[in-house]
C-alpha cells in the first residue's frame, strides 16, 4: 500500500518572520490551483452531506423516534478527530479524494441534521394546518409551505457545516489531498512561513466569503425575513 | 483485511507497553496536553463569559470570537507557530489555549445572557446582589450551555493535539505521523484508533461531570438546550 510520502524532518526553528512577496508572484499559479482544489474540497462535502441530511432530517420530522438515535450516531462520529478517520480510511479508498470527502461529509452531519430537524420543527402547527386545509398535502406541502418557513434555520446549519468544512479541509493535506493545507506542509518543510501566510489568509478569507454569500443567498430565498428583525 | 491482523499485531507487540514511545506514555503526554490547554482556557473564557454574559456589555464579540475561532484552520496556525518559534511546549500550548477558548466564552455567555429574566428579577426581589445573582441563579442555571462548551473544546483539543504531533510534539499523533512517514500502516491505524477512542472517553467523562454539577430540575429542562450549544461546536 503506497501512503503519503511524508518525509521525516526534524524542527527546525528559525524561520523569517517577514512575508516574501517575490514568492507569492512566483507561485501565484500553484496557489491558484490549491485554491480551487480546496473549494472543490469543501462543496463536494458540504452539497452530500446535505443531500443525506436531508433524507435523514425528513425522515427524523417524519419519524421523531428516529431523531434521538440519528443525533448520537452523528454526534459520536463528529467527535472522532479528523486526521484519525482520513487515515483510518486509507485502507479502503487509499490516497484517493474519498479518502477527505467521506470524513469531510460525515463531519457535517451532525450540524445539518439538528439545523434542518429544528427548522421543519419550528413550523407552526398552524400553519401547518391552514397549509392542510387548503389542500396542500405530502410533498406539495414540504416544498411549499415548511420548506420556506425551515430555510433560515436550514441555512444556519449550511453556514457552519461550510465554513467548519473549510477548516477541516487543511489537514486532508496528510493523506495526499490538495488544497490550501498543502500550503502548510510547504511552509513547514521548508521552515519558510510566507506559504503558511497565504494559506492562512485565503482560508480564512474564503470562510468569510462563503459564509457572507450564504447569507445574501439565505436573504434573498426569504424576503419576508428581512423586514422582520 | 491483513491489515487489521497486523494492528493486533502492533498492539499485542510488548514495544508497545514500555518506555517514553509507549501507549501509556503518549496518552499521558496526549492527556497532559489537552487538559493543560482546557484548564488554561476555562482560566480565561469562564471568568469573561461570565462577567459580559452577567453585565451584558460586549456580547457581541462573545458571539463572534466562536466564529473566528471556526473560520481560522488551527492546522496551519500549529504549524506556522512551530516554523516561527521552534517546537516547544509553550508556543503550541498558547495555540491549543486559543483555540479553545471561543467555545467556553460563547457558551457560557449565552448561558448567563440566556437566564429567564423573571428568575433574575426574583432573586434581586429576594435580596441577591450583583454576584450572588451570579453565583446563586445564572451560574447553575447556565452550568448545562457552560459544561457543553467544555466539553466541545476539550473534544476540539484532543483532536488539535494530534495534529501538533505533525510539526514535533508527542501525543498519540506522533503513532499516526511517525506510520505515515515510514508507511507503516498498523501503527497509523493503531494511533487512529487511540486517538478516536481517547475523544470519545474525554466527551464521556465531561458527559459524567455534567450531570453531577447540573442541578437535578435543570437535567431535564435544558437538556435540549445543551444539545443545541453543541451544534454550534468546532471540529477540529
Amino acid at each position: 500500500m503506497s501512503l503519503s510520502a511524508v518525509p521525516t524532518v526534524t524542527a527546525q526553528a528559525g524561520g523569517q518572520p517577514g512575508v516574501d512577496w517575490a514568492w507569492i508572484e512566483r507561485n501565484a499559479g500553484y496557489i491558484g490551483e490549491q485554491f480551487v482544489e480546496h473549494l472543490l474540497l469543501t462543496s463536494i462535502p458540504v452539497a452530500l452531506g446535505f443531500v443525506i441530511a436531508s433524507a435523514l432530517g425528513l425522515a427524523a420530522v417524519r419519524w421523531p423516534v428516529l431523531y434521538g438515535p440519528l443525533l448520537s450516531v452523528t454526534g459520536l462520529l463528529f467527535t472522532i478527530p479528523s486526521l484519525a478517520l482520513f487515515v483510518l480510511l486509507i485502507a479502503f479508498t487509499g490516497l484517493t479524494i474519498w479518502t477527505a470527502v467521506i470524513p469531510l461529509t460525515v463531519y457535517t452531519l451532525l450540524i445539518l441534521l439538528r439545523n434542518i430537524v429544528e427548522g421543519f420543527r419550528g413550523v407552526p402547527a398552524a400553519v401547518r394546518d391552514a397549509a392542510t386545509a387548503m389542500g396542500f398535502r405530502g410533498v406539495r406541502r414540504i416544498l411549499h409551505v415548511e420548506l420556506p418557513l425551515a430555510l433560515p434555520v436550514v441555512f444556519a446549519g449550511i453556514r457552519i457545516a461550510t465554513v467548519t468544512t473549510i477548516g477541516l479541509v487543511t489537514v486532508s493535506s496528510l493523506v495526499g489531498q490538495g488544497g490550501l493545507g498543502q500550503l502548510f506542509l510547504d511552509g513547514f518543510y521548508r521552515s519558510f512561513p510566507t506559504p503558511l501566510y497565504v494559506g492562512l489568509v485565503l482560508s480564512v478569507a474564503l470562510a468569510v466569503t462563503a459564509d457572507l454569500l450564504l447569507l445574501a443567498l439565505q436573504r434573498a430565498l426569504t424576503p419576508w425575513t428581512r423586514t422582520v428583525s | 483485511m491483513e491489515v487489521f491482523a497486523d494492528v493486533v499485531a502492533w498492539f499485542t507487540d510488548p514495544a508497545q507497553w514500555d518506555g517514553s514511545n509507549s501507549v501509556p506514555a503518549r496518552l499521558v503526554e496526549h492527556l497532559g496536553y489537552a487538559a493543560a490547554s482546557t484548564l488554561v482556557a476555562i482560566m480565561i473564557a469562564l471568568p469573561i463569559g461570565l462577567w459580559v454574559g452577567h453585565t451584558g456589555r460586549g456580547g457581541a464579540l462573545a458571539v463572534n470570537v466562536a466564529n473566528v475561532g471556526r473560520a481560522v484552520p488551527s492546522f496551519g496556525v500549529i504549524i506556522l507557530v512551530v516554523v516561527l518559534a521552534g517546537i516547544g511546549f509553550l508556543p503550541v500550548l498558547i495555540a491549543l489555549v486559543a483555540f479553545a477558548i471561543p467555545p467556553i466564552l460563547t457558551n457560557t455567555y449565552t448561558g448567563v445572557r440566556g437566564v429567564d429574566a423573571t428568575v433574575r428579577d426574583a432573586a434581586e426581589g429576594m435580596g441577591m446582589r450583583g454576584w450572588q445573582v451570579l453565583r446563586h441563579v445564572e451560574i447553575p442555571v447556565a452550568m448545562p450551555l457552560i459544561m457543553a462548551g467544555v466539553r466541545t473544546s476539550s473534544v476540539q483539543v484532543v483532536a488539535t493535539a494530534t495534529l501538533a504531533a505533525f510539526p514535533g510534539l508527542g501525543g498519540l499523533g506522533r503513532y499516526i505521523v511517525n506510520g505515515l512517514a515510514v508507511q507503516n500502516y498498523a501503527q497509523v491505524v493503531a494511533g487512529a484508533l487511540l486517538v478516536a477512542l481517547l475523544a470519545l472517553a474525554v466527551e464521556a467523562v465531561l458527559a459524567a461531570i455534567q450531570r453531577l454539577v447540573v442541578s437535578e430540575g435543570l437535567a431535564r429542562a435544558n437538556a435540549d438546550a445543551a444539545a443545541e450549544a453543541r451544534m454550534t461546536s468546532t471540529a477540529a
